[in-house]
């Protein structure tokens, strides 16, 4: 699965040479070489550490700055202001009206130090004859050699501004787009002010997490591993829903992040969580006071809903339905929450039958069969996601036929690997789970890949994905001009 | 350069920065501005600044009351500024608990502000009114904001109003 085929990476990736270090950026950094993954239907991606993302942000600065000669840390804030994307600041800074980019970006024009086109406060100097200044924030009059700002010419004491910065950091979280302390001034601090202003590490160790994550997070290209206490990130080529897997083996959706999700499209993964939330008190009361039959079909009965006449009996027999899809989704997620004590059991198993004379090679199907259970699993869950949307059609009927197959096929597998083993039983029962996990396997495969072909062909039709209105967005839009957002 | 420290202004740099704003607002306040600085000079964490509705605004021949609060953050962290008393503008920017909504109070605030510059915003604010009314969800805001209103989110649609 990986491979050492850097070939890919040399338009990114500038290796470790260092050259002349127009860059200062004030992290530092280990040399690395980043690993490239790959999924197994060809989707690139790699899996970057916390460092290796430092590094990721110092060389995109670098190769910006090998063509347009401006201060690394104007870099920075330019790249930034454009999620990342090179080219785009690439074009705009050679096809556009650059005093406007500069402005945009919120910082001074380094070509054109004095031009102030925008309508910024002009700084006015309480400078005295005698080399000293007063500074606005503490009123305290100075040595000029105390004062200091940046290039829009706002200058406060070293003090206030270490202090105003440290605010910033640490009672806003506001790391990329600390403003001049002046008001009504909107030029970035930029980092290396930041990192020369302040003192205490504590505040600079923020400061680095606060830009590291800005940029993880306007970078199109990467995505935090949303796993929790994970601190890796994806990097990808291009965005697509596709599947990539983290050093922590988490494996998630690029383009949502959530869990890998196949067959369903984010969006109405979206949609479904979305409204899972917005009803789960409603569900909960619901799965805990109704009996639902379970596994004994995979289908909703259309037929109930068509009879529903009158408001309250259409809206109970839509509740009715999605509970239905939301039952089963629950039922898998539930199911694949044990997933590691399942692993537990089955390993168990495996040195127990290691003890009565099997090799190693020969109990390993065990593990191959719970990795395709869990397998399973997953896709089954969120077909019924994508099941709650579709439209019934001859498509949609074979789809569920599917979904049916592989449901009972999954819980057979999930029964055999229940059962118990014995030295005497072990060859049927092996022959036995081996089949099955294939044919899963197998099923698997097809409801997908049936799947992907309607996607292509345009064969799914969807039900409505509006939410019903809740009680807020029924309430009357005030255009008022000082609507408070009380949270 | 090296005895300055991290954090906020220590308390010697706190108390001369606000000393000399309430000189300053006591010297040469804007017009229909008065501070209590007998009260100021007590406890200059809090103090009253009474304000007169301007001659030729909807506002004249009112008085109102505002209080300022100052955190040991201040100027880094903004002022918590509300109208006391009896009698509250009304206002489509100020609440009838006294909250008021305006930028430079919270997202837009800059330690170069004062308490002369939010006076004369609030001035300003007031003879600029077209319509004496109270915010459209005033009802609903008073019975669910927290007591401080630098804890509201505010959204800031338009501040010529
Ligand atoms: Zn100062
Ligand atoms: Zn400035
Ligand atoms: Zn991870
Ligand atoms: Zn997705």
């Amino acid at each position: 699965m990986d491979s050492e085929d850097e070939t890919l990476y040399d338009e990114v990736d500038s290796g470790n040479e260092s050259s002349g270090d127009e860059v200062d950026f004030p992290m530092e950094v280990e040399g690395n070489n980043p690993r490239e993954r790959q999924s197994e239907d060809d989707y690139p991606f790699e899996v970057l550490s916390t460092e290796e993302i430092v590094q990721h942000m110092v060389d995109s600065i670098k190769e910006v700055n090998m063509v347009v000669e401006i201060p690394a840390t104007t870099t920075r804030i330019l790249l930034n202001h454009f999620r990342w994307d090179k080219e785009k600041l690439m074009e705009r800074f050679y096809d556009g009206d650059q005093e406007q980019l500069f402005a945009e970006a919120r910082v001074i024009n380094p070509f054109n130090r004095n031009s102030q086109v925008i309508n910024r406060p002009k700084p006015n100097r309480r400078q005295s004859t005698s080399g000293t200044e007063e500074c606005e924030i503490c009123f305290t009059v100075l040595p000029n050699s105390l004062l200091t700002g940046l290039e829009c010419g706002h200058r406060f004491c070293m003090g206030c501004w270490c202090e105003y910065l440290t605010t910033k950091i640490m009672e806003e979280g506001v790391g990329q787009t600390i403003a001049c302390a002046a008001h009504g001034c909107d030029i970035l601090v930029d980092d290396a002010s930041v990192m020369r202003l302040v003192k205490d590490s504590k505040v600079k160790l923020k400061y680095q997490h606060l830009i590291t994550n800005s940029f993880v997070e306007c970078n199109r290209l990467l995505r935090w591993c949303p796993s929790p206490d994970c601190n890796n990130a994806v990097r990808v080529h291009y965005v697509d829903a596709r599947a990539v897997q983290c050093k922590c083996q988490h494996v998630f959706c690029f383009q949502c992040g959530e869990s890998w999700h196949d067959p369903v499209k984010c969006h109405l993964l979206r949609h479904w969580i979305k409204k899972c939330d917005d009803d789960s008190e409603t569900s909960n009361w619901i799965a805990a006071n109704t009996k639902v039959s379970q596994y004994n079909c995979n289908r909703y009965d259309e037929e109930e809903a068509k009879v529903a006449r009158g408001a309250q009996e259409k809206s109970r027999a839509a509740l009715q339905r999605y509970l239905f899809y939301c039952n089963r989704y629950m039922n898998h997620m539930q199911s694949l929450k044990f997933e590691h004590k399942l692993y537990a059991s089955v390993k168990e198993k495996m040195e127990e039958m290691q003890q009565h004379n099997m090799s190693w090679i020969e109990v390993q199907f065990l593990k191959k069969a719970v990795d395709i259970l869990c397998q399973c699993r997953q896709t089954l869950m969120y077909t019924y996601v994508f099941a709650y949307y579709l439209r019934k059609n001859n498509q949609s009927v074979l789809f569920e036929d599917n979904q049916k197959d592989l449901e009972s096929a999954t819980e057979k597998l999930s029964e055999y690997l229940e059962r118990e083993i014995t030295s005497e039983n072990l060859a049927d029962i092996k022959q036995k789970v081996q089949d099955k996990y294939r044919y899963c396997e197998s099923r698997r495969k097809v409801l997908l890949e049936h799947v992907h072909e309607g996607y292509e062909k345009d064969w799914w039709d969807y039900n409505e994905t509006d939410s019903k209105p809740n009680a807020m967005a029924r309430l009357p839009v005030i255009e008022h001009p000082a609507r408070p957002n009380n949270n | 350069m090296q005895s300055l420290k991290a954090g906020h202004l220590d308390a010697s740099r706190w108390e001369r920065r606000l000393q000399k704003e309430l000189m300053s607002l006591m010297k040469e306040p804007p017009p229909g501005v008065e501070v209590d600085g007998d009260q100021a000079e007590q406890n200059l964490s809090l103090w009253t600044v009474h304000m007169k509705g301007a001659e030729g605004t909807l506002y004249e021949g009112e008085s109102f009351q505002l209080q300022f609060k100052f955190s040991p953050k201040y100027p880094f962290d903004s002022p918590e500024v509300t109208f006391i008393g009896s009698n509250i503008p009304v206002h489509p920017h100020v609440y009838s608990n006294g909250h008021i909504c305006l930028s430079i109070l919270t997202d837009d605030w800059s330690p170069a502000l004062s308490v002369q510059s939010v006076c004369l915003s609030i001035v300003s604010m007031l003879s600029s009114c077209k319509e004496k009314k109270r915010p459209p969800d005033n009802s609903f805001y008073v019975k669910t904001c927290n007591k401080n209103p630098k804890k509201t989110k505010w959204w800031y649609h338009d501040d010529s109003v």
